[in-house]
């Protein structure tokens, strides 16, 4: 334990998602301790991030505007819509350059033992926005693990009843990986999402 | 560093820094186990998929200072793909995870099988998810010490058939000692929990809905008093969305009324008490 404000300052760094105590104690006394560090200018920021950014009032992701960037461009294609966990993962398809569309952020994953079932998340909103009849096309690319995957589960069995075409994103062998390294559920779902080898 | 070698059930996952993950297991000879399986959320881990919740593994770690590292895992028990495809027993085995995780302290071969045989059912499909998360509830919480009872009074010991249940007096109790209020079984269902608690499948499987139904309240709150804080996953057990094959043709805006009814029906498990 450190003195006062330097401790304070310890716990409130570790309550971050992802910093343990030991890296807490690390950044504090790099800002502490460093002489050129700019502590107005990322105070400004935090201040600025926490009045500015709110959430896209159509797709959940990060916006500055009530409409996020994404859902403002009209060169996107207002036919399909990408379904995902958070807004970080929208940034990851973003970075691939191959989707033009829309996209929709549940803000999590279904998963009953930490206490979230469908009302938790944005699936009201997602319904809603089918509605017209607009979207040809809702991909559903949350993440490949158990709570992601029941996530799909659960959508595809709800949009079923609203005759629109649903895709899952392919899952299968990392690129730039071993066969044999492979567990059997990732082979597994690679030899099922196989495709003919075009001549 | 001293290792040490289990089969194990992945319970639950929490994520730790960048990339790992702290894994609760059930271990088949040291009971609970914590420990962190390092770089597991990168999609180039070698432990792939698992390490995630409802796998059964074979499992080596080393005994670090505050948390175990695990080394290694083969898989023994698959059971999460085809758990995930249904999400009524997705949302079983969320509610058998967390009565497991909650039960066991303690090393108990008996709660490792019956935990591994209630997963593996899921994952079969062999019986309706509920009546594989009732029978595994009535059956863990025996092995734990908290039996009920559905033939003779759990107070007085005067013999069945009695149709006041009590989850605070342990079971079915005779008319002199229940209290005013007290829900009341019918013989059907009496019946199915006994089947249940047997694990006679028979009698269980041919249970019609609403019998189904009663039973799995009267196990909801029998659990619920015995875990003192209670589970989470129980409020959010799937019943299926009702599917209505005229949907298809009626009108877009009626189709999003109803698939919205349908998505703000969350069933809750109703105490019986
Ligand atoms: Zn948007």
């Amino acid at each position: 334990m450190y003195e006062g404000i330097v401790q304070e300052l310890i716990d409130e760094l570790g309550r971050l998602p992802g910093i343990g105590p030991k890296s807490a104690q690390r950044i504090a006394f790099h800002i502490v301790q460093t002489r050129g560090f700019d502590v107005t200018r990322l105070g400004e920021l935090l201040m600025e991030v926490h009045d500015k950014v709110r959430f896209c009032s159509l797709c959940g992701n990060v916006a500055d505007e009530d409409r996020c960037g994404i859902c403002r461009d009209p060169r996107r294609s207002r036919t399909s819509i990408c379904v995902v966990e958070e807004p970080k993962d929208v940034a990851a398809i973003e970075r691939t350059h191959e989707y033009r569309g829309l996209y929709h952020v549940l803000g999590g994953a279904l998963s009953p033992i930490d206490g979230i079932g469908p009302d938790d998340l944005r699936i009201r909103e997602l319904v809603q926005r089918l509605a017209d009849g607009e979207v040809q096309e809702v991909i559903l690319a949350t993440d490949p693990n158990m709570t992601g995957e029941a996530t799909a589960t659960y959508l595809s069995r709800l949009l079923r009843t609203m005759d629109v075409p649903v895709s899952r994103l392919a899952s299968g062998l990392p690129v730039g990986g071993d066969l044999e390294y492979a567990d059997e559920v990732t082979l597994g779902r690679a030899f099922e999402g196989r495709r003919l080898v075009e001549h | 560093m001293p290792t040490y070698r289990d089969e194990a059930v992945v319970l639950r996952t929490h994520s730790l820094g960048e990339a790992d993950r702290i894994v609760t297991m059930l271990g088949r000879r040291r009971g609970k186990i914590r420990a962190v399986a390092k770089g597991v959320r990168r999609t180039t881990s070698r432990f792939g998929s698992r390490l995630e919740p409802f796998m059964v593994v074979d499992l080596q770690c080393y005994e670090g200072r505050s948390l175990d590292v695990i080394q290694q895992a083969e898989s023994l028990g698959a059971y999460g793909a085809p758990i995930v495809a249904d999400y009524a027993a997705f949302t079983a085995a969320n509610a058998i995870v967390e009565t497991a995780d909650r039960l066991t302290d303690e090393a108990s071969q008996q709660q490792y099988l019956l935990l591994v045989g209630a997963l593996r059912s899921l994952a079969r499909g062999e019986h309706g998810p509920s009546l594989t998360l009732d029978s595994y509830l009535l059956r863990a919480l025996s092995i734990a010490g908290w039996a009920p009872t559905f033939g003779d009074c759990a107070v007085t010991g005067e013999p069945g058939p009695h149709t006041a249940f009590v989850a605070q007096l342990g079971g079915v109790v005779a008319d002199a000692v229940a209290p005013p209020g007290a829900p009341r079984l019918t013989p059907d269902t009496i019946a199915l929990l006994g089947a249940l608690l047997m694990g006679d499948w028979a009698v269980a499987d041919a249970a019609a809905p609403p019998v189904r139904a009663q039973a799995s309240g009267v196990i909801a709150a029998y659990t619920q008093w015995h875990l003192e804080r209670g589970l989470k996953s129980l409020n959010h057990l799937d019943k299926g969305i009702k599917l209505d094959p005229s949907l298809r043709r009626r009108p877009r805006t009626e189709a999003v009324e109803s698939a919205l009814i349908e998505a703000a029906a969350v069933p809750t498990a109703v105490p019986a008490t």
